[in-house]
């Protein structure tokens, strides 16, 4: 027993030490909402600045859309917003149709998808799920929001300036992105990106190496890895790959800081500029490539693992079953992390790189529909004969599925190389990921909002609203992105200004129209959405501490937690976490913290035996009341 | 020992109930994954000096003699930092003082010597801007070391602070340990930069 009475005093002790005096004083406005400490308020501050983000993002794929849909329209309208990006004919600026596919890449995959998702969720669900005061550092926690907040200001700013944001292409492949000869977009945009992506990498790592302790050594009594909600396996993974991946794409982005302003050529080799041959010599692009794409893919899996685990714990709940396979769908997300870092070349399978390499690359990138198809299977063995309850999150979260498994199917197509040399770099690719990590990732973060918005404003959003949200979003992404495919296929390349110079892509002008059309209404929907929120937040309905009848620790705060989030003592953890309609057991729900002396009704033969055991952990809670 | 091992086996299966999951002091767990971040970009510039000179980026650069001088000095506030921590552990605070000084300014002597590097790099004619990639990277290395280094300096400073007033001995060790964890591991660092960039 003594190592356990040694671990005991770490979590038990301190967390205890501030517990009691938290709702005693009174924060000022500045300490309460803006540098804040308190890792429900910081979650919060992720959230509302990815929604802003969010409008910004989709707003300006609105605007590239029109330009798609629409090639002679006259933008002159627009000309308030716009200023001189738009020509005294009235037309859209080609560069600056080039900056907005970009900016909309960044914003969307990094500041929405990546701080939004994973900086909401795992700030908020982390120490609330695992039976935690707070994070392990706060101030550094309170740091990476800030850091996030200045590289949004840099990137924000960067959309203002004359010539215009990066335009380079999310990527930002050098050289054009290294020699700010190369375009308006390549120059102070794009050291700005640069500027903005390195801040924005610190507050990853600040908030990932956080959550990662947090997890590991600030779980509850009796919170063991294997009793672990999945939403916690799902961020505990997500902060890893970001630990993991971030620091290379730093890296990377500093020997582009070095290319671009101070001259080296790292990547950059035999460049002519109207005839000059510029002096650098023996670098080469398809460095970054390597190193862009080592942090690439896994950056898609740190957008689409927080929802993972979402929609896994929403729709256990939902559902009223346990969650099909729970050692699976860890074990999934494990075989989905791993190799998310040994498939990054299948995005380089055009770059002229080894066809032999390729086929390795193409091997690992295939395995990958091993694990997304168990967890696919779960999810849908999870519904099987379920008492489902459409709650706004239980509709998002199937809705998660649906696109989930649209979108990973012409996975399997690009991830062959053979196939790739035709697609890369068409519409195919775009509604390929706008489906799988795009729309899944956001539809995973939607479930999440209206799941948990209960637990952080203690009031209800509306239903109504929501199922007009979830339907008009649900067909809206169908009918943006299946269209695209057929583009894709054609032919069409992505990030072009303009299709009609074209012979070969003079036709599908109907389709484009159509896709844009449905692009305006799906994101005009999604103003029900910023209405029901705020609305909610001030005039909801008060919620019940526990209104979906959920399992998981933070539905056993107060309504409103404050900061420390139990007013007594940590509950204890005695079972998993998906008791849900278990046999013989008076409810259809048995919370993580009910010790199984009290179900004597529901309690399986082996848990019986764990009774005994309890009993113990009382004394050892006895005792470490009195250390303390 | 076997008995050792299962009486720990059992505790483990106990520890799977509900009784305090595996833990250890988190800050100092921060310092071990701040860690892992730094090894992943120096990973990440290495792995692209290999790949590029590979690609024929450039011939490889002879260090100079500078860099063998700052490297030993380097192993040796990695040992006085050592004898801080032990002496720490043993409440000899005037020895603390001493040690943590003694690293810290052998710390600052480090620096210097690596900029002289740079100094004889740009005598021998190895250029960080106009030179070949491999050049270059004879400077970031050493450069992006040298930063981690400062904040190792900061942290160290930090440490002897401490010291002074009396707030590092054997039951408050926990700033002394990281403050050593992250200096061994600079040093393991430059270590590994100065042989690969020798040896390369």
């Amino acid at each position: 027993m003594a190592t356990i009475n040694v671990e005991k005093t770490h979590t038990g002790g301190h967390s205890d030490a501030h517990a009691h005096d938290d709702h005693a004083h009174h924060q000022s406005f500045i300490s309460k909402y803006i540098f804040t400490t308190d890792h429900k308020m910081i979650g919060k501050q992720f959230l509302v600045s990815g929604i802003f983000w969010a409008i910004i993002g989709g707003g300006l794929s609105i605007l590239f859309r029109l330009q798609l849909g629409f090639q002679d329209m006259n933008f002159a309208p627009l000309r308030w917003l716009l200023g001189d990006w738009i020509s005294s004919t009235g037309s859209l600026d080609s560069e600056f149709y080039l900056a907005m596919v970009t900016m909309h890449g960044t914003i969307m995959v990094f500041f929405v998808l990546t701080a939004g998702l994973s900086g909401t969720f795992a700030n908020y669900l982390i120490p609330l799920q695992i039976g935690a005061r707070d994070m392990a550092s706060g101030f550094m926690n309170m740091l990476s929001f800030w850091f996030f907040f200045l590289a949004s200001v840099v990137m924000f700013f960067s959309l203002f300036i004359q010539t215009g944001p990066a335009a380079g292409g999310w990527t930002s492949y050098p050289p054009l992105s290294a020699l700010p000869q190369a375009m308006s977009g390549s120059k102070l945009g794009m050291t700005l990106w640069l500027i903005s992506m390195a801040i924005f990498i610190a507050s990853q790592l600040l908030g990932g190496i956080n959550y990662i302790s947090t997890i590991i050594n600030l779980r509850t009594r009796g919170m063991s890895f294997s009793k672990m909600p999945l939403t916690v396996w799902a961020l505990l993974l997500t902060a890893i790959l970001g630990l993991l991946a971030f620091p290379v794409l730093l890296s990377a982005a500093l020997l582009l800081i070095f290319d671009r302003s101070f001259g080296t050529s790292f990547f950059l080799s035999d460049i002519y500029i109207a005839g000059e041959a510029l002096p650098h010599v023996g670098g080469s692009p398809l460095l970054f490539q390597h190193l862009f794409w080592f942090l690439g893919h896994p950056e898609v899996y740190i957008v689409i693992l927080p929802s993972f685990g979402i929609v896994s714990e929403v729709m256990a709940t939902n559902a009223r079953k346990p969650i099909f396979g729970y050692r699976a769908m860890i074990g999934s997300l494990l075989g989905i992390s791993v190799l998310s870092f040994v498939v990054w070349a299948h995005h380089m399978f055009v770059s002229g790189m080894n066809p032999f390499l390729g086929s390795v690359f193409m091997f690992l990138t295939l395995i990958i529909a091993v694990p997304s198809a168990v967890k696919v299977f779960n999810y849908l063995t999870t519904l099987w004969r379920g008492n489902l309850i459409f709650t706004t999150g239980m509709l998002f979260s199937i809705g998660f599925v649906s696109v989930f498994i649209s979108g990973g199917l012409t996975g399997i197509h690009l991830g062959n190389a053979a196939i790739d040399v035709q697609l890369h770099d068409t519409y195919f690719v775009i509604a390929h990921f706008h489906l799988v990590m795009g729309s899944a990732a956001f539809f995973g973060m939607m479930a999440g909002i209206y799941h948990w918005f209960p637990k952080m404003f203690g009031r209800m959003m509306d239903e109504k609203l929501g199922y007009a949200h979830f339907w008009a979003t649900f067909i809206g992404v169908y009918l943006v992105f299946f269209p695209l495919h057929y583009i894709g296929i054609a032919g069409f390349p992505r990030r072009y200004y303009s299709f009609t110079n074209f012979d070969a892509f003079s036709g599908f002008t109907d389709l484009n129209m159509f896709v844009t059309v449905a692009a305006i209404l799906t994101f005009s929907a999604q103003a029900i959405f910023i209405f029901n929120f705020f609305y909610s937040m001030f005039l909801g309905r008060r919620a019940s501490a526990n209104p979906w009848k959920s399992n998981t620790l933070e539905w056993t705060t107060p309504v409103e937690p404050g900061h420390g989030n139990w007013p007594g003592e940590i509950p204890t953890v005695y079972r998993w976490p998906y008791d849900y309609s278990k046999p013989g057991a008076r409810e259809d729900y048995i919370p993580q913290n009910i010790p199984y002396a009290m179900t004597p009704e529901s309690n399986l033969p082996h848990e019986n035996e764990m009774i005994d055991r309890e009993k113990d952990d009382d004394s050892i809670i006895v005792d470490d009341e009195t250390k303390h | 020992m076997l008995e050792m091992a299962m009486e720990n086996n059992l505790n483990l299966t106990q520890a799977e109930q509900a009784q305090a999951p595996l833990s250890m002091h988190p800050q100092k767990f921060i310092v071990w994954l701040f860690i892992v971040t730094t090894v992943m970009m120096f990973a990440g510039w290495t792995s692209t000096f290999i790949v590029a000179q590979a690609d024929g980026a450039g011939m490889a650069v002879e260090l100079p003699g500078v860099f063998t001088v700052s490297t030993v000095l380097l192993v040796l506030s990695s040992i006085s930092m050592h004898l801080a921590y032990r002496s720490g552990k043993k409440d000899n605070i005037g020895q603390v003082k001493a040690f943590t000084a003694a690293t810290f300014i052998l710390g600052v002597i480090f620096l210097v010597l690596q900029f002289q590097g740079f100094d004889s790099l740009k005598a021998n004619e190895v250029e960080f801007v106009g030179g070949t990639v491999i050049d270059s990277f004879t400077y970031v290395l050493p450069f992006m070391h040298g930063l981690h280094i400062t904040a190792g300096l900061i942290f160290l400073l930090v440490v002897l602070v401490k010291a002074f007033r009396y707030k590092v001995h054997s039951r408050n060790m926990a700033s002394m340990e990281m403050c050593a964890t992250f200096w061994h591991f600079l040093d393991g660092l430059w270590l590994y930069l100065f042989f690969f960039l020798q040896f390369n």
